[in-house]
């Protein structure tokens, strides 16, 4: 790494900590129903929700009715949001007129906007109308977002919680983290990005006459409109001058602050985070990036303050921020280290420029790709389908790990807390005693829950990428050929699983094929893992709390972080090395033999 | 299951009012008022009309401009309605062939240019639309500037120098030089 890559990651941890520290015990305080004073005003709020929906936030569910409501408020987000797309050529605040979307492409981004996945098989600038890119998509980045955390924070009440019945209130939940976290926050960094130049407005896409005429080859079309074709069945060009350019407007910030905040990660615009109006400079790029990691780092804090011992949110912190930095150190280097080829043409660097943007540049932009990957954002500032083989292999694995690496808000400490129960139980086995942790006994039942949460996920990716490249409608959509194109099609479904939603983008994947694959993964990736975990949160609150004795495993030393960084390669290595054989290991010793 | 029906319509249409129409809405109010250029898409006007946007790229062939990076974008390059990437993986043959052609077009128009080809001059970006080049892609493309403008070389060297941003803060991101403001700006200086 060069010291100027040290110094980014330094300067981006260093900030991280020090908002993520008060942000996670302010999350404490609002779950319990006591958010501090200068947040009270939102209170009268909060009770109004309550009394309009006929909710009793005092009176807690068990883990199967919290479930339950879950899922069913996801559900009606999914059917909403399906609806308003399909519907959106008949509704207002849609300047450039677009039409209503296909039904496989409606399906599949409800899906993966309630998923939290964010996956984008369309292109925004020419797909979605104002009012649903605000009141679709945007309200899910917030709901999606509030459902990944509120299930967390059941869990972190399961050990918290001795010989208890419930785990909370569902309703509660949901209101409470979005209106008095998420909301203020979101808001606060959507001025932020406006001051850097993010867009928020309502006006129609722009004309500017451009300085020089742009003369480009098209289709000609016949008096139909279709494309014509000459004797030999090629389709006539036709060469044409212009003078404009559009300029694409809308209401960018509002959900750009939300996409990050959230780690949702659908871009208001096709190239996402490096469109400069997404993300206009360095700055904004900084703000974008501590956005992503913010509350995944908060809530490791939020966790130790709500169990009674800080320590255990700092070893959970420490597990994910030594894999980040590894993960971090190889694309970065792997990115510098460039494309060999560069050399031979005579250019001044082989740094791997294609697919990234001037004003972030190499170490800018590898770190974006590793935090976006490691939580489970998916916003790019680079295209990632143009990174190096190793380069590309990171966010792959990161993906694959399960999204624990801070991963997801909610998601990425729910994730990590089974395998910190994992890491329990291997090292219950080696000592040869029943495994605890945090005084709650690990016995069967959790650790059924564990191994179907585990397993879930390499399943669904290993099974649905050897489907779609066995299949013609599979491998039609693959961009560059040879092993790059495997990647394409794992990478994708890598994605769509743990709900990252990034893409290596050349894979044509707004197909039916695509669309209905793509959206089951997404939809079990994310609620074959909820419905476990809250499974195991009733488990855990209905159990004592063990007092610590001689013989129980410290969990939150060095001892237990390398146990627990351990257990996350291990299950994430012996899952995939073989399919990341066949991918980016083998393009990475094809570059380096050209 | 009915008896969950009732809150989670209620509490889904609660929040979905709370984030999306009076978030965004209030987002809006206040863009408007304490950044209301940026908010608008930092347009440029000249004489009423609108050039473009400092902060999206243009395309630039002649030879009395500098040149911006070489855009993916379809079906004619910076087009603002359709945002993205070239995606060719490091390994395929269309993006070395492809940097080879823009190599070898550079080195024909530069004839006085006998160094290195700045990488981020035949690399795509990943918006195509990057308004940016690198100060050494700006210094590349000197001596062919001044001759067509026939402008001393120093004199459009200050040029470059004046719109070239440092990293901000002195330490995030790379120095770069706005082509659309510089190419304005050489426009302005001959008016």
């Amino acid at each position: 790494m060069t010291a100027n890559a040290v110094l980014q990651l330094g300067l981006y941890l260093g900030l991280l900590l020090v908002l993520g520290w008060p942000l996670g015990l302010l999350i404490s305080r609002v779950m319990a129903g006591a958010p501090p004073v200068w947040l009270r005003f939102l209170r009268p709020l909060e009770r109004g929700f309550y009394r309009l929906a006929g909710v009793q936030p005092a009176e807690e569910q068990g883990w199967r009715n919290y479930a339950l409501g879950l899922l069913l408020f996801n559900f009606i987000g999914a059917v909403a949001l399906y609806g308003l797309q399909r519907l959106q050529g008949a509704l207002p605040l849609n300047p450039q007129g677009f039409g209503g979307v296909s039904p496989d492409s409606a399906f599949n981004t409800a899906i993966s906007f309630v998923s939290n996945t964010n996956w984008q098989g369309y292109s925004g600038e020419s797909t979605m109308s104002y009012l649903t890119q605000m009141l679709g998509l945007s309200v899910q980045n917030f709901l999606s977002a509030a459902t990944g955390i509120v299930v967390a924070i059941a869990l972190i009440r399961g050990f918290a919680r001795k010989t208890a019945n419930t785990i909370g209130n569902v309703w509660a939940d949901l209101t409470r983290i979005t209106l008095y976290i998420l909301l203020p926050i979101a808001l606060v960094i959507a001025l932020l990005l406006v001051s850097q130049g993010v867009l928020q407005n309502f006006r129609p896409y722009q004309e500017a006459s451009t300085v020089e005429a742009v003369s480009f080859q098209q289709a000609k079309l016949d008096a139909a409109g279709q494309p014509m074709k000459d004797e030999q069945g090629q389709t006539v060009m036709e060469t044409v001058t212009t003078q404009t350019q559009t300029l694409p407007m809308g209401p960018v910030a509002s959900q750009e602050a939300i996409k990050l905040l959230g780690t949702n990660g659908g871009g208001f615009f096709n190239a996402n985070s490096a469109h400069p109006y997404e993300n206009p400079t360095p700055l904004s790029n900084l703000i974008e990036m501590l956005a992503i990691f913010l509350i995944p780092a908060a809530l490791c804090f939020t966790f130790g303050s709500m169990v009674g011992d800080r320590r255990q949110g700092w070893a959970i912190l420490a597990a994910m921020t030594v894999l980040f930095v590894l993960a971090y150190g190889v694309l970065v280097s792997a990115e510098t280290a460039g494309n060999p080829a560069f050399a031979k043409l005579g250019l001044d660097s082989v740094a791997n420029l294609e697919g990234k943007e001037a004003r972030f540049g190499i170490v800018a932009s590898s770190l974006f790709a590793t935090i976006t990957t490691a939580a489970s954002c998916g916003a790019v500032n680079a295209m990632h389908d143009s990174l190096t083989p190793l380069g590309g292999m990171v966010p792959t694995l990161l993906m694959q790990l399960g999204e624990v690496v801070f991963g997801g808000v909610g998601s990425g400490l729910y994730g990590m807390l089974v395998f910190a129960i994992l890491a329990v139980f291997i090292a219950g086995l080696m000592v040869g005693r029943t495994p605890e942790y945090l005084g709650k006994k690990i016995e069967t039942f959790e650790m059924k829950m564990t191994a179907l949460v585990i397993l879930v996920t390499p399943l669904l990716v290993l099974l649905g990428t050897a489907l779609a490249v066995s299949v013609a409608s599979g491998r039609a959509g693959i961009f560059n050929p040879g092993a790059h194109g495997f990647s394409e099609v794992l990478y994708a479904l890598s994605s769509a699983t743990n709900n990252n939603g990034s893409a290596f983008a050349g894979l044509s994947a707004n197909t039916p094929f695509y669309n209905v694959l793509l959206g089951l993964a997404m939809w079990f990736g994310r609620f074959a893992i909820i419905v476990p975990v809250l499974a195991m949160a009733g488990a855990l609150a209905a159990k004592n709390r063990l007092p610590v004795n001689a013989g129980t495993l410290p969990t939150h030393g060095p001892l237990f972080v390398t146990l627990l960084v351990g257990a996350v390669l291990l299950v994430g290595m012996l899952n995939y090395i073989p399919a990341l054989a066949l991918g980016p290991i083998v393009e990475h010793l094809q570059m380096l033999g050209h | 299951m009915l008896q969950h029906l009732r809150p989670a319509l209620n509490i889904f249409a609660l929040l979905t009012f709370l984030t999306g129409v009076a978030y965004p809405l209030a987002t809006t109010g206040l863009a408007k008022v304490l950044f209301p250029y940026q908010a608008g898409g930092s347009l440029i006007e000249h004489d009423g009309k609108t050039v473009g946007s400092s902060l999206i790229g243009q395309s630039f062939t002649g030879d009395h401009y500098f040149w911006g990076r070489p855009s993916a974008t379809g079906p004619m390059p910076y087009n603002g309605g359709a945002s993205g990437g070239s995606n060719l993986g490091p390994t395929n043959p269309a993006l070395l062939d492809g940097i080879k052609g823009r190599v070898e077009a550079l080195k024909a128009a530069h004839p006085g240019e006998k160094g290195v080809v700045p990488t981020d001059l035949v690399t795509t970006s990943a918006s195509g639309l990057d308004p940016h080049i690198s100060p050494a892609a700006a210094t590349y493309q000197l001596e062919r500037v001044a001759t067509a403008r026939n402008l001393p070389v120093e004199q459009v060297r200050k040029l470059v120098s004046e719109h070239t941003d440092g990293a901000q803060f002195g330490i995030l991101g790379d120095p770069v030089v706005n082509v659309l403001e510089l190419n304005l700006a050489l426009d302005a200086l001959q008016r």
